[in-house]
């Protein structure tokens, strides 16, 4: 497996436009009970802001439910997890494990994501992995990294994940 | 400049459940069972179900986001996930000053940020660092901080 790192895997995806009432429903999960701030609703307001236009809460995910390559049917997350990892891409067997965690993000921001963007998510870098023991026994922590750009080629965000199997 | 290293930003506090994880589940079409049922959160060994990881991460946006207002950026977030976010109780996002930069018409200001129960257990870890104009930064007093 320790060779698979630094290696690429996946496949690029890109996002349908994102749509105004996408970007308001997002702020309003994220603040609900609290009516969100105006520079993700009202277009009005956004339009007198230095964004010149309503934009995306920065952690907005655009490639949700549907991509530009058709609906994204989630897994069920029943039964085995064996082959959730990026090993299978490179067709190595995964080690045995139960569960899958989000163990942890970091994200360097670039331009912000408005009404009408197409974005395209890089294939993904396995960047290490690591092993711990923890309060639920021995944890394989995976690292990956993916480069999310606009139709523009601006850089949107660099996502490195941090996923935890066990 | 009238904020200084060590001091807090306001917080963003958020009642966790179902009333929460299900929009965002909306959202972000992330309909897993340990964040939809109790028995799936103890079969992964937690006390029940728990909130997703993602939302916290939103939640530290939101925390920067309300300090910094519309024309501040922020420049990069990053957090592990350390305790469940369990049903029921408070999430409280904080965040700290821990360096400040000039540059140019914009500070740069490195924050330690996280998300903690009433408590005070620490779920989410993490650090991010802003940026955000002069005109607006300089217009910060102490008593703006909510200390």
């Amino acid at each position: 497996m320790r060779a698979l790192v630094g290696r690429t895997f996946g496949s690029r995806r890109r996002s349908v436009p994102i749509s105004l009432s996408d970007i308001r429903k997002w702020a309003i999960a994220i603040y609900y009970p609290e009516v969100p701030p105006r520079l993700f609703w009202d277009e009005e307001y956004a339009a007198t802001t230095s964004h010149g236009g309503v934009v995306t809460p920065e952690e907005f995910n655009p490639f949700a439910w549907f991509t530009a390559e058709g609906p994204v049917m989630a897994p069920t997350w029943e039964g085995p997890i064996r082959d959730s990892g990026p090993e299978s891409a490179f067709g190595v067997r995964s080690p045995d494990t139960t569960f899958i965690l989000n163990g942890g993000i970091e994200v360097s921001y670039g331009v912000r994501m408005k009404p009408g963007d197409v974005i395209t998510s890089s294939e993904t870098t396995l960047l290490d992995y690591q092993e711990r023991q923890s309060r639920l026994g021995l944890m394989l922590i995976t690292r990956t990294e993916a480069t999310w750009t606009n139709q523009n080629d601006q850089t949107v965000k660099v996502i490195r994940a941090i996923g935890i199997r066990y | 400049m009238q904020i200084e290293v060590g001091q807090d930003i306001p917080t963003f506090e958020r009642m966790s459940g179902f009333h929460a994880w299900n929009r965002f589940a909306a959202v972000n079409d992330e309909f897993v069972p340990i964040h939809m049922d109790d028995d799936a959160g103890r079969r992964a060994g937690n006390p029940g179900a728990f909130g997703m990881g993602n939302l916290q991460f939103a939640y530290l946006h939101a925390a920067l986001r309300q300090w910094i207002g519309d024309d501040g950026q922020i420049l990069e977030v990053a957090c592990q996930f350390r305790a469940p976010n369990l049903r029921g109780l408070t999430t409280i996002t904080r965040g700290r000053i821990v360096a400040l930069r000039d540059q140019g018409r914009e500070t740069v200001v490195d924050l330690e940020v996280w998300t903690e129960t009433e408590e005070g257990t620490v779920m989410a870890p993490g650090s991010a660092t802003v940026m955000v104009p002069k005109s607006v930064s300089e217009g910060w007093a102490v008593e703006d901080l909510n200390l």
